[in-house]
Order: C-alpha cells, then structure tokens, then sequence
C-alpha cells in the first residue's frame, strides 16, 4: 500500500481461439499507480500492445462495480487475484508491491472452453439455469407486496444464496472444476421462496442433470469455491442441493430425463 | 435416445453412495479396533473372541458380504468419480495456489487405493492364509515382532486415519447434514473417530514392538 508507480512483470496466457494451443507471453507493466483498478492496469497494458501494433489481451469485463459476474481471472493461482470477496474488476493495484511477477491465466476446466486468451465460454452455466433456475409465474404488473409473506429469516437465507453474480470462479478453483456452488446457490435461492415450490421437484433433478451433461466434475468437499467466491455463497448452499436433489428423487413420480450439453 | 436418470447415475447420487458405504465401512472398522482390544487382555481373550465369532457363521457371512458390497460401491463409485473429475479440468493450471483444502484431502486418491492394498493384505495375512489358523493372538504377535510387517501395519493405518477424516467430515456435507450452529462439531467429530481409531490401531504393533505385548 503506497503512492509510488509501480512496474510489474506480466505473465499472461495468449491463446488465439478455442482450437489454438496457448502460451504464456511476458508484458511489462510500467508506471502503474496503485489507485488503479486491476483491469485498468491491463487497460494500460493493452494500450501500449495496440500503440506497438500487437494485439492487446482479451479479458471478460462488463459493469467493472463487482456485481456483474463477466469479469474473472485466476490470479497467481487464485481467482479473481488476492483478495477475499473480491472480484477482479474491483482488485487494486494497491494489492501489489513494485516489482511482482503476476501469473494470468483463464478459469481452466473443460466445461468453460477457452474463446480468446483469458476469455472463457461460461454458457455452460447459462444452460444449467434454462434448466430449472426459474419460476413459472404470470407476468405482468409487480405483484401486490404482501400478497406472498415470506419470513425475515428465509428472505435472508434466501438472498445470501442469490448473490452468486455465476462468475464461474467456484469452478476455476475447484480441484475437479466442480459448478457445485453456483448450481447449489441458485437451487436454494428458489427453493426457499414460496414462488419457487411449484417446480421444486423438478429443479433440483433437471439442473443437477445439466451440470454433469456439462462435464464439470463432482464435489469432493475442499472448500476452495468459498475461498475464492467474490461474493462469500457458502458451502452450505451444497449440503442443501444434494438434500434437494435425494428428496426430489426419493418422491418424484415422473423420471427425469438424461440431459444432453 | 432419451433415458431416465436415476439417483446414481448423478455426481451427487455417487457421493451419497460412497457416504452410505463409507459409514457401513467405518462402522465395521469401529467394531474391528474394539474386538482388537483383546489383544491386551491376553492370548485366552483374543482366541476366544475370535472362536466366539467363528461360531456364529450367519453373523461372519452377513457381515463380509455387507462389507464386500459396501467396498464394491465405495470403489466403483469413487473411480467413476475419479474419472470424471480428471477429464473436468482440461488444461493444468500454471500456477495454483490451495487457500481452503487440507492434507487429507488433497491426498484422498492416494489413501484410497493404498488402504484397498492393505486390507488385500490384512486379510491374506490374517484371514485367508494365517501363519497359525486359530492362534490370533500367536499370529498377531509373531507377526508384528517382524520390524517390516508392523510398518505395514503402521503405514496403512496411518492411511486409514487420514482417509476416514476426510471421509467423515465430507459424509456429513454429502448427506445434506450442514447447520452453521453445529457445522464445527462435524469437524470434531471427524477429528475424534478417526484419531481414535488410528491411534488406538497404532498402538497395537507398537505395543509389540516395544516388546509390551509378547507371547
């Protein structure tokens, strides 16, 4: 933590698109002022590549406040970088020291392909959503407030688990790149809700079919998904799917189906 | 072709499997330590014990194909498992930094196979090709006096403990047994039985060694 610029060492993952092998490409970072977010540090990189003629680094960003969920890459070996519920658009430089040799890398695992460089495809988890991450509810005029009480304590619990922004950093740390968090946070933010009890049944079976259709693998309880998750969603939330998801098999009349990527 | 999925056909119906054989698993081998005890009452004690549960076939035979079922799903499972979790990471990380994991974690595909060696051997040595049929307390003894077989023994107890740590506390997050209220004394509780088990399995070819226990 100081005022000084710092000059940093960039090791960065460079792969041209999804059926290119990558490799890592070394950059100097110069002068970069510690207020500067993480992103635009690489902002400043990529500038400089540009004014050279190379082509600057694809990285995913978007609302850069931290709430988005489109930014994301792993760090020295940590994703979303070195600070604790934190996303890689609102990581400082501050974080750093002058002189440091910075690794990046894109989330690695075969159910996020690599698009561009530290680009990857996370449409994996937008599938695992159409399968039963909704509500079946008419639309239309907001409903009347109180019209659906929902207790203090289960709107809580509920919007803890609502607020995986699905960055996808739970499957980047996992050993067996594992979406067991993201899928458990979004099966247990509905499930808690009265709205979300019409489909329950079916939710659990459907997006638990989607995840492994994914290939991404199974939990193994190391806990590295809520180490790394920006937005703290608990391991909790996991105990409870798999509690859904035997309950949901044990009384459901009708068999689910095998589900394709 | 559309076909209907059932509980274990999902990564999570395979660990709800290995959490029900594990715990068949580890509660055998609970029962196992506590008839081993004997051990340390003396020869008449071990070699009745053994007798006593010889003479009642229905409960060796119900026992070992339980068991034989319950290693049956736990292994298949866990490879199944494995396999899928090998193919889901695609290309290796450069850099990899562990923030939550621990030891006995980490090291789950190695305790499994090693302990599936051990008891292969636990079993010929003692079981099937006993150096004494029907002395255990003679077989225990002479054997455990030999410096290589006791680290056989030491070593895959020691395999054991950290397995069935890790095993225990992820059984409770399997079977959806997760409250912030009471989430620590999962951790103990996985801590107590394994440590229990593995120190009091240790003791048992050291006492030897040490010459505390002798024939």
């Amino acid at each position: 933590m100081s005022e000084e610029l710092l000059n940093l060492t960039l090791h960065v993952w460079r792969q041209d698109g999804p059926e290119g092998s990558g490799r890592f490409e070394t950059y100097q970072a110069k002068d970069i002022t510690t207020h500067m977010s993480f992103l635009e540090m690489l902002d400043v990189v990529n500038e400089e590549l540009i004014e050279k003629g190379g082509s600057p680094i694809a990285f995913d960003h978007d609302c850069r406040e931290g709430i988005c969920g489109t930014c994301g890459m792993v760090i020295n070996g940590v994703a979303h970088g070195p600070q604790k519920l934190t996303t890689t658009c609102q990581l400082h430089m501050r974080q750093f020291n002058d002189g440091d040799e910075i690794w990046l890398e894109p989330w690695r695992a075969s159910g996020f392909p690599v698009i561009k460089d530290l680009v990857v495809d996370r449409t994996a988890l937008d599938r695992i959503i159409q399968a039963g991450g909704y509500i079946s509810i008419r639309t239309g005029s907001a409903p009347e407030a109180n019209e659906l009480p929902v207790a203090k304590g289960t709107a809580d619990k509920a919007m803890d688990a609502a607020e995986c922004i699905g960055c996808g950093a739970c499957v980047a740390a996992c050993p067996n790149a594992s979406a067991s968090l993201f899928t458990a946070a979004k099966i247990s933010h509905l499930s808690l809700l009265p709205q979300g009890q019409p489909e329950r049944q079916d939710r659990a079976r459907k997006m638990v079919a989607q995840m492994d259709a994914e290939g991404f693998g199974g939990c193994t309880n190391h806990g590295e998904c809520e180490a790394v998750c920006p937005k703290g969603v608990s391991l909790a939330w996991i105990a409870r799917m798999n509690r859904e998801l035997v309950r949901a098999m044990v009384k459901a009349d009708t068999p689910i189906e095998r589900r394709d990527r | 072709m559309q076909r209907s999925l059932t509980l274990h056909q999902t990564t999570i119906g395979k660990k709800v499997i290995m959490a029900l054989s594990g715990v068949i698993i580890v509660g055998f081998t609970i029962g196992h330590f506590l008839g081993n005890l004997n051990l340390y009452l003396g020869p008449e004690a071990m070699d009745g014990y053994a007798e006593k549960l010889q003479s009642l076939p229905p409960l060796v035979w119900g026992t070992r194909l339980v068991l034989l079922f319950a290693f049956g799903v736990h292994i298949g499972s866990a490879f199944s498992l494995w396999a899928r979790n090998m193919r889901a990471r695609g290309s290796r990380y450069k850099q990899h930094k562990d923030l939550a994991t621990d030891y006995a974690a980490r090291t789950m595909y190695w305790s499994g196979p090693i302990l599936l060696l051990f008891v292969v051997y636990h079993l010929l040595h003692f079981t099937i090709l006993p150096a004494h049929p029907g002395e255990v307390y003679r077989n225990v003894v002479e054997g455990f006096q030999n410096p290589v077989i006791a680290g056989v023994y030491i070593a895959g107890n020691l395999a054991l403990g950290f397995h069935i740590f890790h095993g225990i506390y992820s059984a409770f997050q399997t079977l959806g047994a997760n409250h912030p209220r009471y989430n620590s004394y999962r951790r103990d509780l996985a801590i107590a039985i394994s440590a229990a088990i593995t120190i009091g399995n240790l003791s048992f070819p050291i006492s030897v060694l040490a010459g505390l226990v002798t024939l």
